[in-house]
């Protein structure tokens, strides 16, 4: 049987779906089987959200509202995972104060 | 070539360097082309691996930023939507070098037409990736810059960095270049040295050099007294960085035991993600002419960097000015041409003159203001019914917001004493919540020296008799009349005129970042 699952979310990350971020948005991605993109609008253009060159050509700032949408296997974990990972700003909390 | 010549650029990382200048962009890419599409393919696979090797290699003894940059050129050498151009150009008939390159510099434009600075920044790392393949399909091997050089070019590479040995000194002097780039991050965290926007091409690159990372400038063929002095500011450097880093994290205190407020300036929310805010008595000057680029700011757009900064000072005082377009700060659409532009339309004057873009900003300043302890100071002030106008707006602004039920605050609102007539009255700008003297400003108006011209610079100093005697006269007005004073100029993270600006009365000083270490050091220096 095939899925699909689409949800949106907002990214507080300060830079935005970019680099380090995006390094492990896609990491997470190529871990589900279904096919999952990326858009900053409801209507589009999608993204393959395995593809880090790809996610990084979305150019999506601090604030967008991410469209996630997923079909095929696991879709619905695809999708929640992903929505997790943003919200939880990718994992760089309080942790990661940079000395720079 | 004779004599010595001077370059003058931005600092991006302070320090010293004395070495051979090493020319980054001398090419030794020569590709030989292959016989057959099959062949060229096969090529371009093996470099692709062999670029992804060696990354995986630095990345073994690289940490934090270093390690999450090498991540992500893996990340994206690793993705076929990178090469598929390149294979497909190959198809066609091109030799693997050329379609590589012309693969990625088309990717390589498409960040650089970005009209957000980190997102721009990320050409370079889009170039590093494409050079280290070519580098890769090319069988000669990079020619590695002698120990202790200063390395010379257009930009720099991450791997670049990475791969140099560092511990015998040198230095990075570039002719483009970002203080926001990865490679700048780097130095700064490293301590190695580095400028950027030096501009000028050099046709001859032999010999030594002398780069002061601190002043952000290069001298090439220095004399033997160039030298001596240049030793002398860099040991003194050193040794004042070495005391410096211990007082870092603890609050400013004068021998004589008086504490000093030590904030932050800076230019753009960012600035905030490499300080300690436990560092700094929160941030004396936010511009915000960086939002101000190319296009005039939205009110979301504004609203969301303000909060950040506020957000990320909690509880501690955030001062932001408004738009100080202008003199030497042109921006288009806003901005007029003038003859004279220092002496014009700058400043609250052309805020007040184009109050449509004004308001907006008030409006995102009122509503940023629930997220922490805001104040909003206005930029070159002469008369007060310039505040008065600029309050005025202010207070009309929270009517909107009010009667439209948006979540606001109205923050104490104060004046920028940069203009010789306000520092010369203060009394009559007693209604202000504060003042912050605009030291630069100031200095070049008092002394009618403009700082941005070198035949004057002499000229243009803070420590001029006439200078301190208004500072000391504004800070004392507002010791009497309760209004706080503080400095937000260049002077006020200058160790050489911390010791002028406390003896003037002053114990609020807003310095660079950068500066903070040293600031607090040289007030520990300090026995008033």
């Amino acid at each position: 049987m095939s899925a699909s699952a689409e949800a949106t979310v907002v990214i507080t990350h300060d830079v935005g779906l970019h680099a380090r971020p995006s390094v492990k948005f896609t990491k997470l991605a190529k871990t589900f089987a279904a096919e999952v993109e990326i858009a900053l609008a409801a209507n589009g253009p999608w993204f393959d959200a395995k593809s880090i060159v790809k996610v990084m050509a979305a150019k999506a700032p601090k604030g967008t509202v991410l469209h996630i949408r997923a079909s095929g296997d696991g879709a619905n974990d695809a999708v929640d995972a992903l929505v997790e990972l943003v919200r939880r700003d990718f994992d760089e909390g309080a942790d990661h104060v940079r000395t720079a | 070539m004779s004599g010595p010549l001077r370059l003058q650029g931005i600092s991006a990382s302070a320090g010293y360097a004395e070495g051979p200048l090493f020319d980054l962009d001398q090419t030794v890419v020569s590709y030989v082309g292959k016989e057959t599409a099959d062949d060229e393919k096969a090529a371009l696979e093996t470099a692709i691996a062999t670029a992804t090797g060696r990354l995986t290699v630095l990345i073994e003894m690289a940490v934090g930023d270093a390690a999450d940059i090498l991540e992500f050129q893996i990340a994206m050498l690793g993705d076929n939507a990178l090469s598929s151009p390149a294979f497909a150009a190959i198809r066609t008939g091109l030799p693997a070098d050329k379609a590589w390159r012309q693969a990625l510099d088309a990717e390589i434009a498409g960040y650089d037409a970005s009209d957000q600075d980190y997102f721009r920044a990320r050409a370079a790392d889009i170039r590093d990736i494409r050079d280290q393949v070519l580098r890769a399909l090319s069988e000669d091997s990079d020619v590695q810059a002698p120990p202790g050089a200063i390395l010379y070019g257009e930009d720099i590479a991450p791997t670049r960095f990475f791969e140099t040995d560092w511990s015998c000194g040198g230095g990075i002097a570039l002719k483009a270049g970002s203080t926001a780039s990865h490679v700048a991050m780097l130095a700064r965290s490293r301590g190695v040295p580095m400028v950027v926007g030096l501009g000028a091409s050099l046709a001859h690159l032999a010999g030594t050099a002398l780069l002061d990372a601190e002043h952000g400038g290069i001298v090439l063929s220095p004399s033997k007294v160039e030298i001596a002095a240049f030793r002398q500011s860099s040991s003194s450097f050193s040794a004042r960085r070495d005391r410096a880093g211990t007082f870092l994290a603890r609050p400013a205190v004068t021998k004589a035991g008086t504490m000093v407020r030590v904030q932050v300036n800076i230019a753009d929310p960012s600035d905030v993600d490499g300080i300690d805010i436990a560092t700094c008595d929160g941030v004396g000057l936010m511009r915000t002419e960086f939002l101000f680029g190319k296009t005039l700011p939205d009110e979301e757009t504004q609203y969301r960097a303000y909060r950040k900064v506020l957000e990320w000072a909690g509880e501690k005082p955030v001062t932001i000015r408004t738009v100080d377009a202008g003199g030497d700060k042109p921006v288009p659409g806003f901005t007029v041409a003038e003859g004279n532009p220092f002496l014009g339309l700058r400043g609250i004057r052309l805020s007040l003159a184009r109050p449509e873009v004004f308001r907006v900003q008030i409006r995102a300043l009122l509503r940023a203001a629930v997220s922490g302890s805001l104040k909003v100071m206005f930029p070159m002030i002469a008369v007060v019914e310039e505040y008065r106008q600029a309050a005025a707006m202010f207070a009309e602004e929270q009517a909107v917001l009010a009667t439209r039920g948006i979540v606001h605050k109205m923050p104490p609102l104060g004046i920028m004493v940069e203009v010789p007539s306000a520092a010369i009255v203060p009394e009559a700008f007693a209604e202000a919540a504060f003042f912050s003297i605009g030291s630069n400003d100031l200095t070049q108006y008092v002394m009618a020296a403009a700082r941005d011209n070198a035949a004057v610079a002499h000229l243009n100093s803070v420590r001029h008799p006439a200078v301190l005697r208004l500072i000391a006269a504004v800070t004392a007005f507002g010791q009497r009349e309760e209004i706080p004073v503080s400095l937000c100029g260049d002077a006020g993270g200058d160790p050489a005129s911390i010791p002028s600006l406390l003896e003037a009365g002053l114990r609020d000083l807003s310095v660079a970042p950068a500066q903070l270490a040293m600031a607090k050091a040289a007030i520990a220096d300090i026995s008033v």
